[in-house]
């Protein structure tokens, strides 16, 4: 365990906390922003590069700003100030805390698979376009079509009503 | 402790920063954003696994984390549409006050 891995470790933790606790919407974007870029250098410090930059594109670069848009859309200026927490807080917090304890268990419990220290494996984008257009060809199809499904869907959910129609 | 159990760790921890948020939050986006949260702390399991499991050199690790991060990107794109659509009708986006499955 190094340095490295516990600043970036406490850089994601932090972002991701303010994210789930700051009263503004928009600074809890901003504040998952950077628990997610934390999590794309942990997945650079790994040895996956091409996983590490597809992060900061597609989450950094489309749905953070997808859900700032989605939020300045569907903001009122005039908004009371109302409890950003819903009304069962408690039990939610209390199922997440025993979650954890239970995933915290089982990982301190489970012993260590892995040798301490492994050779960096390689994972070029070569070879990942290789296995891409190989062994993965068929899941790399499916997930084009579910895409396309999706962003067609998303925009007629998204697209005002005719009135007649309600 | 060894490698793969901290990021495990800092995995469940990232998991359950998530689940908090979709479970207590009253703002539908954010409830999303604790989903997304949750979605990346598997990635990271992934990953992690990926490079202190056996045999790193088929890529089965690096291939889940990409199609995931796909499937989290079409989840997210319909989920805001879904909130967008609602917020029309209801004029708001808090959970506490969406009670009627009726448009």
């Amino acid at each position: 365990m190094t340095v490295v891995f516990l600043i970036l470790a406490a850089l994601t933790i932090a972002g991701a906390a303010a994210a789930m606790s700051l009263r503004s919407a928009i600074h809890c974007i901003l504040a998952l922003t950077l628990g997610l870029v934390g999590l794309a250098a942990l997945f650079l410090q790994l040895g996956a590069q091409f996983v590490g930059f597809t992060q900061i594109l597609v989450y950094v670069g489309a749905v953070a700003i997808l859900a700032v848009f989605a939020i300045m859309m569907t903001h009122r200026a005039s908004a009371p100030a109302e409890p950003i927490l819903s009304a069962s807080w408690l039990t939610g917090a209390i199922v997440a805390v025993a979650v954890f304890a239970v995933l915290a268990w089982a990982i301190h419990s489970t012993p260590a698979l892995t040798p301490a220290s492994l050779p960096q494996p390689e994972a070029s984008v070569n070879q990942i376009g290789a296995a891409l257009m190989h062994r993965f060809v068929l899941p790399l199809e499916i997930i084009g079509l579910l895409l396309t499904v999706a962003l067609i869907g998303a925009v007629i959910v998204a697209m005002p009503e005719k009135q007649d129609t309600l | 402790m060894s490698p793969l159990n901290a990021y495990l760790l800092l995995s469940a921890s990232l998991f359950s920063i998530g689940l908090t948020g979709a479970l207590t939050r009253r703002n539908a986006i954010l409830v999303l954003i604790g989903i997304e949260l949750m979605l990346n702390a598997a990635n990271l399991n992934f990953i992690a696994f990926w490079r202190y499991g056996p045999h790193p050199e088929a890529l089965t690790g690096i291939m889940f984390a990409i199609f995931s991060i796909s499937v989290a990107a079409a989840e997210a794109a319909v989920g805001l549409g879904i909130i967008l659509a609602v917020h029309r009708h209801l004029k708001t986006t808090d959970l506490d006050q969406m009670n009627s499955m009726k448009g």
